[in-house]
């Protein structure tokens, strides 16, 4: 599964993507933040308060409890700031 | 007419190729956002927008369409510009093209308010000496809400 970061997401991690294999047992984003949280500390430090992350799951705004499969592109960023 | 691009845009001739496309337009709404030159109290010295190629069209498309679809719309034009921008610069443009004046300029305030909350765009401003990943103003989310009712 490609997984891209943005923004201070992005500076945190040090990247900007990554292919994560996954199990079958992550059948959702929040299946997938838990799986990311154990990388790390940066990566715990970036999720550890997901009310102010945001979610797109193959480029269109998706929830933490949305399903997701290994072809997926899901992206984490903050709030949007365009204009 | 949608573009996401690094390059900047000319007002007067987008207005031109805007009324080359369509007839009997009676009125134009048009918005620019510019690059601010102070931080709060802070002398700016460069706004970086970064966005997320492939959805940010997606998104751009999806408000246009909305916008289309609520208002009797001649046609638009929506640019936004990424990369690094410099104090002054113009980061964005929206233009609507009705037969009168309403639906332009409520479509055009539509269309700037959605950008702000559903535009996959994310600012980082540089002063002299620091960084900073600009946050999203609940303000903003407040202007995008309005248009719900």
């Amino acid at each position: 599964m490609k997984v891209l970061y943005f923004s201070w997401i992005k500076d945190k991690l040090g990247k900007s993507h990554e292919e994560i294999q996954v199990s079958d047992n992550v059948k959702t984003i929040n299946d997938l933040i838990t799986l990311l949280r154990q990388n790390n500390e940066n990566y715990k430090d970036v999720f550890k308060d997901t009310s102010s992350i945001k979610v797109s799951i193959n480029m269109e705004t998706a929830k933490f409890e949305d399903s997701i499969n290994d072809n997926d592109e899901v992206a984490f960023f903050p709030p949007m700031t365009g204009g | 007419m949608i573009k996401v691009q690094e390059e900047d845009f000319s007002l007067t001739d987008e207005i031109t190729s805007l009324k080359k496309r369509c007839n009997n337009i009676g009125a134009l709404s048009t918005f620019i956002g510019i690059v601010r030159d102070k931080r709060e109290d802070e002398k700016l010295v460069s706004m970086t927008l970064e966005h997320y190629p492939g959805m940010t069209e997606k998104m751009l498309n999806k408000i246009n369409t909305e916008a289309l679809s609520r208002w009797d719309l001649l046609d638009t034009t929506i640019i936004h510009r990424y990369g690094k921008l410099l104090p002054g610069e113009q980061i964005v443009l929206v233009i609507t093209a009705s037969k009168h004046r309403k639906e332009a300029i409520e479509s055009c305030h539509f269309i700037i308010d959605w950008l702000k909350t559903k535009g996959p765009f994310w600012k980082y401003e540089k002063t002299v000496d620091k960084g900073f990943w600009v946050d999203a103003k609940s303000q903003d989310l407040d202007e995008e809400l309005k248009w719900n009712n």
